[in-house]
Order: C-alpha cells, then sequence, then structure tokens
C-alpha cells in the first residue's frame, strides 16, 4: 500500500471533531465573553472612566480573569468545551501567556517562566506587529496620495 | 536468509511490580497495580520528579516483593519518553545497579524484555530489571501543550498513561512464566504526519511485525490466548484489524490492544485511548502477568509499538515512522 492509499484510508475513518456542536458551543462562550466584556465597558464608564479609557480597563479585566482562572486550573476546562469560544476573544491570549509560564516554572524565572512564556503566544505578537507596521506604512502612502484620511 | 524470531532459553519473570495514577485507579485494570498515587506529583515538586518517583516506588515494590537487594541483580535496562530518558536514569542515582537506558518510545517495555531475555539467555546476566515508563504530565510539557493551555484534542488523539511497569527476569524453579520467544521490530514509515493519530502512524508497523512472527513460527494465531498490540488506541486497533483482513491473515478474534484496555474509553475523557512507555508496560506487568499465573491465559503475544517523532520532526512536517517489538510469553 503506498503512503497516499494508506492516508486516504486512515483519513476516511478516523473520526471527525463535532464541527457543528463545537460552532454552537463556540458562539455561545465567545458571545458571553464578548456581552462581558461590554457590560464591564459600562461599568467603567458609569464610574467616570472616558469612553476609552474604559475599554482598555474592560479587556484588561479580561486579560485579568482569564490568567487568574489559568492559574487555578479552571480555564482549561471551560476551554475544553467552549473552543474557540474562549481562545479567540482576548481570553485566549491571556491563557496562552500565562498556561506556560506556570508550567516551565520549574526550570526558574529566566530559563523557564521568561523563556518559555512566549512560546505560544509568541508567533501572535511577532506577526501581529509586522502586519501593523505594514498597515502603517501602507495607510501614510494612502494618505498622502489622498486616498484616505 | 535472515532468522525474524528470537528463541530464547531459560528466561523467566521472578516478579513483577506496576504504579499509575488517578486516571489509571479509575480505569478497568486498576484492581492489577501495586499502588495508585492519586497525586500527580508523586509528592515531588516537577513533573520530571514526579515520573522518577513513580518509578523508583516500582523498582522498589520489585524488589520486596521478590525479596531481593540491589546486589542480587545483575543488570537494569528500561527507559521513559522524557528527554534523554531522564526518569529512568535519575531513578538508578542512588542504585548500586549497571543500568542501559533504552529509547524505543512507546515500545519500550517490550524493548527491555528483549534485551534483558538476551542478556539472560546467553548467561551474561542472571537476574535483569526491565522497566518502562510515561506520565501524563512530563509527556504533555514535553510533546505538546502545557496543562493549563485550554485547547481541544480531536477524537483520534490519545491519553499518555501515567504509569511504571518493572519486570524483573531471572530462572528459578518458582517462576510461572516463561519469556519464550521475540521478534526485534523494524522501522515502518506509513507516512502519517497527524501527531494526533499516532495509531495510525504505528498499526502498519504492528501489523508487519505480526505478520514477520507468524511467518517463521509454526504456531496459528489460535494458539495464543491474548495478541496485544502496545497503544494503537482504538483508532490504530480498528486499522490494524482492517490491515490484518486486507492480507487474509485470521486473528481468531484473538487480538487486543493495551490502550484499549487500561481504560474505559466510554466513560474515561481519553478520546481514542491510552498511549505512552507505560501503557503497554502496566498492563504486561499487572493484568498479563497476572492471567499468566492464574492459568486464565498459556499464552500471549505483546507487541510493543511505538512511535518515533520529537516535536521539531513534527514541526518540520516529517512522517511519523514507528516501529514494533513482539516478545512472547508462556505459562509454565
Amino acid at each position: 500500500m503506498t503512503h497516499k492509499e494508506y492516508k486516504k484510508m486512515t483519513d476516511d475513518r478516523a473520526k471527525r471533531s463535532p464541527t457543528l456542536l463545537n460552532c454552537i458551543k463556540a458562539f455561545v462562550t465567545g458571545g458571553l465573553i464578548c456581552v462581558l466584556g461590554q457590560a464591564l465597558t459600562v461599568l467603567y464608564q458609569e464610574l467616570g472612566a472616558s469612553v476609552e479609557l474604559s475599554k482598555t480597563l474592560s479587556t484588561i479585566s479580561l486579560v485579568v480573569l482569564a490568567g487568574l482562572l489559568t492559574g487555578i486550573g479552571v480555564f482549561d476546562v471551560i476551554a475544553k468545551q467552549a473552543g474557540a469560544g474562549t481562545l479567540v476573544p482576548i481570553t485566549g491570549f491571556s491563557n496562552a501567556v500565562t498556561a506556560p509560564a506556570i508550567e516551565n516554572k520549574t526550570e526558574g524565572f529566566i530559563n523557564g517562566v521568561g523563556a518559555k512564556m512566549f512560546v505560544i503566544a509568541g508567533p501572535v505578537i511577532v506577526y501581529g506587529t509586522f502586519a501593523s507596521a505594514v498597515y502603517g506604512v501602507m495607510y501614510y502612502f494612502l494618505l498622502r496620495g489622498g486616498l484616505a484620511g | 536468509m535472515r532468522n525474524e524470531i528470537l528463541h530464547f532459553n531459560n528466561v523467566f519473570i521472578e516478579n513483577t511490580s506496576c504504579v499509575g495514577g488517578k486516571k489509571e485507579s479509575e480505569g478497568p485494570l486498576s484492581a492489577y497495580f501495586d499502588m495508585l498515587e492519586p497525586d500527580e506529583y508523586f509528592g515531588k515538586d516537577t513533573w520530571e520528579k514526579a515520573e522518577s518517583e513513580m518509578n523508583t516506588r516500582a523498582v522498589n515494590f520489585l524488589l520486596s516483593k521478590a525479596k531481593l537487594d540491589y546486589s542480587d541483580i545483575d543488570l537494569s535496562c528500561g527507559g521513559d519518553l522524557l528527554n534523554q530518558c531522564v526518569a529512568t536514569s535519575f531513578v538508578l542515582k542512588n542504585c548500586d545497579l549497571p543500568y542501559l537506558g533504552l529509547y524505543g518510545a512507546c515500545s519500550t517495555m517490550a524493548e527491555s524484555l528483549i534485551i534483558g531475555a538476551v542478556f539472560k539467555s546467553s548467561n551474561f546476566a542472571k537476574r535483569v530489571l526491565c522497566f518502562a515508563s510515561s506520565h501524563f504530565c512530563s509527556a504533555e510539557k514535553q510533546y505538546r501543550f502545557p496543562l493549563e493551555y485550554g485547547g481541544q484534542r480531536t477524537p483520534t488523539s490519545q491519553s499518555t498513561v501515567t504509569g511504571c511497569g518493572a519486570i524483573l527476569l531471572g530462572d528459578s524453579e518458582k517462576c510461572r512464566v516463561e519469556v519464550k520467544e521475540a521478534v526485534v521490530g523494524k522501522i515502518v514509515d506509513s507516512g502519517v504526519t497527524d501527531v494526533n493519530n499516532m495509531g495510525a502512524a504505528m498499526a502498519e508497523a504492528a501489523v508487519d511485525t505480526v505478520i514477520r512472527y507468524f511467518g517463521e513460527s509454526n504456531l496459528s494465531p489460535d494458539a495464543f490466548d491474548i495478541i496485544a498490540t502496545g497503544d494503537l488506541g482504538r483508532e490504530g486497533y480498528e486499522l490494524a484489524c482492517e490491515l490484518f483482513k486486507r492480507k487474509k491473515f485470521e486473528l481468531f478474534g484473538k487480538y487486543t490492544d493495551c490502550g484499549m484496555l487500561i481504560y474505559d474509553l466510554e466513560k474515561q475523557d481519553v478520546h481514542a485511548g491510552g498511549s505512552g512507555c507505560g501503557c503497554s508496560a502496566v498492563v504486561t506487568a499487572g493484568y498479563f502477568y497476572d492471567k499468566l499465573i492464574r492459568g486464565e491465559a498459556k499464552e500471549i503475544l505483546l507487541i510493543g509499538t511505538g512511535a518515533l517523532l520529537n516535536p521539531n520532526t513534527v514541526f518540520q512536517k516529517q512522517s511519523i515512522p514507528a516501529v514494533a517489538h513482539l516478545v512472547r510469553l508462556s505459562a509454565r
């Protein structure tokens, strides 16, 4: 049997993840996190923060909350069900940084926490920063050309 | 032409021991363990130390059950899944024992039995300690994601067994189980690149070794009570069944898999079943050995299966080759 035939044989029979159910779960949990974020934004505004500041505070709150839930071992239990629902919002980013930091604490603060903290989130930061730089340069030239503004 | 089967002389199992973790205690084979530790850390502060502690306990159980001391053993050989096999070698730091470190991925228990049996059979050693281990947490840390990372697994993925199985090979009147024959596995590459489907990566290697054995042996699979692969899981087991069928090779319903035996696949959250060196090690040292000494089984074939990869080869999109070593255990 060639590799191709074997791959077909294994792929054909391999159980698939329940995509529809996962999508529904992700939609509900992701939506709930967004509702929580919005509620926090409104709360901070009620407490006297500006619109801009309240948005930042709300983001920070979600990051802290996800980090805390990761630390007490609850986040992965929720995420196992929620999937992209917890992964896509800022909570997923927080978890991706906190989890390796906790796991590698046994190798010390330099070689463990410091070196491994961004092992999962690192690529997002690198390419996110790069993409925003490219976007900035494009925006600058479009502004000068009078095509944006 | 090459002789596929190694025939051993006077290699017997003197005793066995096995230690497991919490998930194993909730599985159907929990009665066959010497100790089941609910604390994942085994009282230590890192996963690597936890695995070594687990192995130390298994070795100590074995020695106390056999009423022997380190000085009574001529050689130890074993391995695990951690980089440079540290979980195994660190166990023996304070033991006065010659040691051979092995790496056969999840086939390590079968590999250590073969090497131990060769030493015993050729009289280079009178007693050999063979052992293998894996720990869910240390394996996750090394091969996958941090434990607290919120991810989802695919249904074909398997769960690493937290367990250490130790087997003492020797030769005394009281021994009831013989290590009779073995086949050393060949590296078989099926072209599988999905790290979450190790069963598929290893199925062809297992089938290859079984067919090599029966091609040379004059026994029929019907002569065996159990023919068990190491850790193909449900996915790999069903694939192997399909491969046997295509080759028109009849196994008379004797075929099973340690990765399916150790957990309750319906009730426990283990996806396709157990994996890791500890999987076939504890099932062999606990369940199979018990069956053989009670006379509930007379002939057992263990086919230890190992997927040979490291995280870098996976990122390089290289396929996952596999190896499968066969050991024949007979009650006397």
